[in-house]
């Protein structure tokens, strides 16, 4: 489709071009033509007679828009004649005819619990802007309008400033079912292969379920408007019972993850907290958590997506077109807009990073020390086969600048000099500097709370520092007050002391795996499956914005800051391992060591399990996705995590699907973790 | 599009004017070439020796590029104007249109209140696959009933294949799994821009309506309805599904809104729910009572419809048989290798669900051969409405009499016109029960197209013939006898008569729940049921038939599209006698349970829930631009009657019945119903 459409563009502005270009030649022509015939008829006659001949540039281009569309139509019929089989592709088996080969069964039903963004969001009630726009997607599907009216779809996309649910007048909710989050966009899958090879095996509607629910919404407000938490719980009783009394799978990816972890504290308090089922419901119900690509300790990205709405992608793209996308002239102001609707969804802030510098390391200290970097190991190996002891020396060299603990710092120097020489901040001497406002007038309407807050101790605030996990909540606090006073009611990232203090029943600790207890369920197993081999953002380097335009967002990141060759320093962002999203330590922690064996956190002893998968990029772009890929949201299509899936699904434990599979360095990342367990 | 205005006049001259080239427009066309490198060096691959001139592709290939301008130009003018255009042109030429029900309800300050939940009928609802054969490659999950029918034309028999369910179990066939569509998208449309439950999801969401609190009931449409329990536990998500929203909407009860089958489908859900487990859901003797608030049929075919005789008889109904009538040997023909409908039938009897349809009640309710609850039936129309254009059956009062005599309803299939009107005692029957079948001789003729009618021989369809006329309870008998197979999985699901003695122990057989007449209604005082129809559509009641001329490899029997009345208005036409209804199910079976079996305390209805009866008067959309209309009363476009909606509404945001209005009646349904001498 996208190449009829670049196609027709080029039919529509070849013939505009063409048109004037002859029309002027014609009249020369005309000119030149005219003083040999005297008579003024004759003329007249020529002209009638060659009229069509010259406009016949506008015959041409109508006759190669015929051309190229009547062989663009053969080859689309010959394209769709052709057997798939002809086009060469070998595709290899995929999993799930396998195993059914194998003689596997669909025999535990299987819940997925889709993660941020990818889930379907559908328009129910709207502003007059929005007609006919009733159960249509605003959320995945072609987003088409996102392009036909932008600032009415931010409109709607946007949640109330204060209480984090709908504005007045606006319902928009996820999408139910498989359709929620089986496909993202067109063609690009999230969930699809994986249905499509558990319903090889025997799956169907009655036992495989989609736990759609508003990713918008912080988790607890989810149950609040729209019964989210217990509609699941109902459904996953619903599918024991139908399913001859056998326990379900769960499948969280992403923040679903968290979401689960949420649920599984929620469903077990009394009826004034939570569902009210009693302790024993998870060990009734549940068999297996295989958590995908989890983000049970957050991820740094999200920290610079709420500081600067841009992660390491749309920071390239930025440098690369400067200008562009903070235009003012088209009054668009894209990326302003973009901060001030998603910072109004609370679930971002769910995604911080959790556990603080205990965890992610502080100015001096961070537990990836003495890992090779990612991106140039891959690089070495890609060019050199055994040359292994130069490559650990590369690595080891880079490692000395690199100090993964400042998740965010400004300037080069910042992230690399030792903390002695950086200049000591306090906190509270800077609290009161933010309310001696800026002149907000000249702003326009996009009203992010960047405007209320004075550049100039932005600028104080923020020079020359660095921020670890810990401080890094000082920062946000700082530049988004509002957001963050909302969020912090709903969700917590610190560790706690003391399990048994009665405050960790609030709901704001459940998702925190660092704060909450796994339930009673000793037989229930509970997997880490991530992808690694993939640099991942870890910390990054941010540059107050030089235009210090009163709209503009005061921070970006400095992508001019690069490392030596090889190092993990790209473009302003420190790469570590991971799935391109999540490191693999906010990933693989809690099932290396937090809940390992019998913890604090998972007093019952459930069983614990890692999977990994390495990343293996796509060879040709014909191969698309691969059926070998670690990143973040493809590895729902790797053929080796499906196969767990179902092998689990069907029966198998996982010791019986062979236990631990670890290619990256978790377990030594987590030794050096000194947390209490 | 100035570009055909000014090319047009030139065409003829070119080629004169290519021939008669002079110097200096050679020297330009070299200017030119630069910028005509494209044309001309395509046009060189096609011909190589005459490089300007225009041949019979160039203008072929010209016409395409205009033509495709042109389309692209309208497109995107289309898109770029504004939505109320349309609109805007619409209300010029009607006037204005009424404001949609939520809107108006809406402003009166209704607000959602109980949870709702839709079961949609047969055939309306989506069916998707999830494992099919080599053939459905790439369908994994895609519709294979409703939205598009893609599929129905690209590889029909590959459609039909898995369509089918198993012959003998009524379950899936080996390797295929065809399951229902679930969530609102299963209905809300059935094909694109058809709505079925859209327009009703639609203003219910206006007066705060969400996915949380609707609910669609989808269930695999094909199946028996036991058969869907067994398969896919659909009575049981039903059931959790009507709690979990009774719940979280704060107790408020359920208002259950079938349509079509679904009604006979939720009255199996309704005895099933309180049945103790191992058949049923163990909901205990009060859930109804606890969780449903109303039950609002719409269309509802409670004593089954008389077309399902005719699908199932013959798989042809009025417009089936007209467009056979017009088009002869299109529908059999055999060069195309077709035989549409013996596939059609193939497909259609391993469909249990198409045999809870086959009138119940026989005789007592449907009328014997000389007696019937319609008898002198006149359209409603011309009581009510005299000036209204009468599309109904019968001239006028004067006729009333003649006509009352030859009508009889009662005989739902007969054999020829003229039995169909003679007095009973004129009648000669064999008995056709008996007859052997006959081997057909070359049944290797028919190919694979296989129908249980190729059993039958020549000797069993000709004592069907024999028989001439068919009564409600003897057509029972004839389709054991012309479908032994079908009907023998079918009477495993479904029973058709009525009940003697409901304390009989043999009733609690699930077989017996979704007949209304052999059943109680559970024991809910403060539920209130619903009878909401449309009238005033001549509805199918009774066939004449014909025996089918080829009566080897296709169909025996036929509607006999020949057989009109004498005059125009006449009930009879194209074979098929019509009645009151709205278009598929005629009055009798929509209203006779609410207007007198349910009505008060009685043997069907021990507690004494409260009915009521609807009837929306049909009035066709006055002209295109409305589309459907919105005051239709015909059996899906009634879903967008705007009165049926708003009832809907009300009831969902809180009215009880007597608040509605009570009965609303346009037809005879009452007087029908008090001829028919069924004891309470």
């Amino acid at each position: 489709m996208a190449l009829i459409v670049r196609f027709r563009k080029l039919c529509f502005v070849e013939p505009v071009r063409f048109q004037s270009y002859e029309s002027q030649k014609c009249e020369k022509k005309e000119e030149i033509v005219a003083p040999p015939t005297k008579n003024g008829l004759e003329i007249n006659k020529k002209k009638t007679k060659r009229g069509p001949r010259e406009l016949s540039c506008i015959d041409y281009c109508c006759w190669m828009i015929g051309y190229l569309c009547t062989i663009w139509w053969l080859l689309f019929f010959l394209y769709h004649c052709l057997p798939a089989t002809l086009l060469g592709f070998q595709v290899p088996e995929s999993p799930g005819t396998r195993l059914k080969r194998e003689g596997l069964i669909a025999q535990h039903p299987v819940v997925l619990v889709p993660g941020f963004v990818t889930g379907g969001l559908e328009l129910w009630e709207g502003k007059p802007c929005a007609e006919g726009l009733f159960r249509k997607r605003l959320w995945g599907g072609t987003f088409s309008e996102m392009f036909k009216r932008s600032l009415c779809w931010l409109d709607h996309l946007i949640l109330h400033n204060e209480t984090g649910l709908d504005p007045p007048g606006v319902r928009v909710r996820a999408v139910p079912g498989l359709a929620a989050a089986d496909y993202f966009a067109s063609g690009y899958f999230v969930w699809a292969v994986l249905i499509e090879n558990l319903a090889k095996i025997g799956y169907e509607g009655k036992n495989l379920f989609m736990a759609a629910y508003d990713w918008r919404l912080s988790f607890q407000n989810t149950e609040i408007r729209d019964q989210a938490l217990t509609r699941l719980k109902s459904k996953i009783e619903l599918m024991y019972v139908t399913n001859g009394y056998k326990k379900v799978v769960v499948v969280p990816h992403s923040m679903g993850a968290i979401y689960f972890l949420h649920f599984l504290k929620w469903v077990e308090l009394s009826p004034l907290m939570g569902g009210g089922s009693g302790p024993g419901w998870c060990s009734k119900h549940i068999k297996a958590i295989m958590n995908i690509g989890p983000t049970f300790l957050g991820s740094p990205k999200m920290v610079t997506s709420i500081l600067t709405t841009e992660g390491k992608d749309v920071a390239r793209f930025r440098a690369m077109l400067s200008g562009v996308l903070d235009s003012e002239l088209l009054g668009i102001q894209t990326v302003e807009h973009v901060l001030r609707v998603s910072r109004t969804w609370d679930s971002t802030v769910s995604l911080l990073p959790k556990g603080g510098e205990t965890i992610w390391g502080n100015l001096d200290w961070f537990p990836e020390e003495g890992q090779v970097c990612v991106c140039s190991k891959k690089r070495s190996l890609l060019t050199s086969t055994n040359d292994n002891s130069t490559d650990v020396k590369g690595g080891l060299q880079v490692k000395e600048s690199n100090k993964y603990g400042r998740i965010v710092s400004f300037g080069k120097s910042a992230s690399q000099l030792p903390s002695s020489e950086l200049p000591s901040f306090d906190t509270k001497e800077f609290f009161g500097l933010h309310m001696d406002k800026n002149s907000g007038s000249s702003c326009g309407q996009v009203w992010t709370e960047y405007d209320v807050i004075n550049r100039e101790s932005i600028r104080k605030f923020a020079e020359n520092k660095a921020f670890t996990a810990a401080t890094v909540f000082d920062l946000l606090r700082f530049v988004a007050p509002k957001m963050m006073q909302r969020a912090e009611s709903q969700f917590s990232h610190g560790i706690a002391d003391n399990l048994d203090d009665p405050k960790y029943e609030h709901y704001i600790y459940w998702s925190n795996p660092l704060e909450t207890r796994l339930p009673d369920a000793p037989d229930m197993e509970i997997y880490c499956l991530y992808g690694v081999g993939v640099p991942t953002e870890r910390s990054y380097v941010l540059k107050i914005s030089p235009a210090d335009r009163c709209k503009s967002i005061p921070f970006r990141i400095d992508t001019s800051v690069d490392g030596e060759e090889g190092s993990c320093l790209k473009n302003g962002v420190y790469l570590v391992d991971g799935d391109e999203s999540v490191p693999a330590l906010s990933a693989g922690f809690m099932c290396a060591k937090g809940w390992k064996g019998r913890t604090r956190f998972n007093p019952f002893g459930s069983r614990t399990y890692i999977r990994e998968y390495q990343h293996k990029p796509s060879s040709s772009l014909l191969e698309g996705r691969t059926t070998e890929s670690g990143s973040h949201v493809d590895v729902l299509g790797n053929y080796a995590f499906i196969e767990d899936v179902l092998r689990v699904a069907a029966g198998a434990t996982g010791a019986e699907i062979g236990g631990d599979r670890i290619h990256s360095d978790i377990l030594k990342m987590s030794e050096k973790i000194n947390l209490q367990l | 599009m100035p570009l055909i205005r000014r090319k047009k006049p030139n065409e003829p001259s070119k080629t004169s004017a290519s021939d008669s080239k002079t110097p200096s427009e050679e020297e330009e066309d070299s200017n030119n070439k630069e910028h005509q490198k494209k044309p001309i060096s395509g046009r060189a691959q096609e011909k190589p020796g005459s490089k300007p001139k225009w041949s019979c592709i160039d203008s072929c290939c010209w016409f395409v590029g205009c033509i495709c301008i042109a389309w692209w130009v309208l497109l995107f003018l289309y898109n770029a104007m504004p939505a109320y255009v349309p609109q805007y042109v619409t209300e010029a030429i009607t006037g204005p249109l009424p404001d949609p029900p939520g809107v108006k309800l809406k402003k009166e300050g209704l607000k959602v209140k109980h949870p709702v939940v839709f079961v949609p009928g047969i055939v309306t609802a989506g069916l998707e696959l999830w494992e099919g054969h080599q053939c459905a490659d790439g369908l994994f999950r895609k519709r294979l009933w409703g939205g598009t029918f893609g599929e129905v034309y690209k590889r029909p028999l590959c459609w039909v294949e898995h369509m089918s369910l198993h012959n003998e179990t009524g379950l899936d066939p080996p390797g295929i799994r065809v399951r229902p569509v679930s969530g609102l998208v299963a209905a809300d449309y059935f094909a694109p821009g058809y709505f079925v439950w859209a327009v009703l999801m639609a203003n219910l969401a206006r007066i705060g309506y969400e996915e949380k609190t609707m609910y669609m009931a989808s269930y695999d449409w094909r199946l028996s309805f036991q058969n869907t329990e067994v398969r896919d536990q659909t009575l049981s998500r039903m059931k959790t599904n009507i709690e979990l929203m009774v719940a979280t909407n704060g107790g408020n009860k359920a208002v259950i809104i079938p349509h079509s089958m679904g009604v006979l489908y939720f009255l199996h859900f309704m005895k099933w729910v309180e049945e103790p487990a191992p058949m049923g859901g163990g909901g205990g003797p009060d859930w109804c009572a606890k969780h449903i608030k109303a039950v609002m049929n719409i269309g509802g075919p409670f004593l089954g419809v008389p077309k399902a005789v005719a699908g199932l008889f013959s798989a042809e109904a009025r417009d089936i048989a007209v467009a056979r009538a017009i088009a002869p040997g299109f529908l059999e023909n055999d060069i195309f290798s077709l035989q549409t409908l013996q596939h059609v039938m193939r497909m259609s009897r391993t469909w249990d669900s198409t045999m809870s349809m086959i009138p119940r009640g026989g005789d007592t309710i449907w009328g014997g051969l000389d007696w019937a609850p319609e008898e002198g039936y006149i359209p409603s129309t011309r009581r009510q409405r005299n000036n209204d254009t009468n599309n109904g059956c019968q001239d006028g009062i004067e006729n009333e009499v003649s006509q009352r005599e030859s009508v009889k309803y009662g005989r739902i299939i007969s054999f020829g016109k003229d039995v169909a009107e003679a007095h009973s005692s004129d009648i000669e029957r064999i008995e056709f029960r008996d007859a052997v079948k006959g081997r057909s001789v070359a049944n290797n003729t028919c190919r694979d197209v296989w129908t249980e009618y190729h059993e039958m021989g020549y000797g069993g369809i000709k004592a069907v013939a024999e028989y001439k006329l068919y009564t409600a309870g003897s057509i029972l008998d004839l389709l054991h006898f012309v479908a032994p197979k079908m009907m023998e999985r079918g009477s495993a699901h479904f029973s058709y008569g009525i009940a003697d003695n409901l304390d009989d122990p043999k009733y609690k057989h699930y077989k017996y729940w979704s007949n209304p007449l052999e059943t109680r209604l559970p024991n809910a005082p403060e539920m209130e049921i619903f009878s909401m129809y449309g009238v005033g559509i001549p509805t199918e009641r009774a066939y004449v038939y014909k025996l089918s001329p080829a009566a080897e490899c296709y169909i025996p029997f036929q509607i006999d599209t020949s057989a009109d009345g004498e005059d125009e208005d006449s009930c009879l036409k194209d074979g098929v006698y019509t009645v009151d209804g709205d278009e598929t199910v005629p009055v009798l079976s929509a209203g006779f349970m609410c207007a007198k079996a349910w009505r008060g305390k009685t043997r069907f209805n021990p507690s004494g829930s409260r009915t009521y009866i609807r009837e929306y008067y049909h009035s066709p959309p006055a002209n295109l631009l409305e589309g459907r209309g919105t005051q239709s009363g015909a059996h899906v476009d009634i879903m967008g009657n705007f009165a049926l909606i708003e009832d809907l509404m009300r009831v969902a945001a809180g009215a009880t019945g007597e608040e509605l209005g009570g009965d609303q009646v346009y037809s005879d349904i009452f007087k029908w119903s008090k001829k028919i001498n069924l004891s309470l």
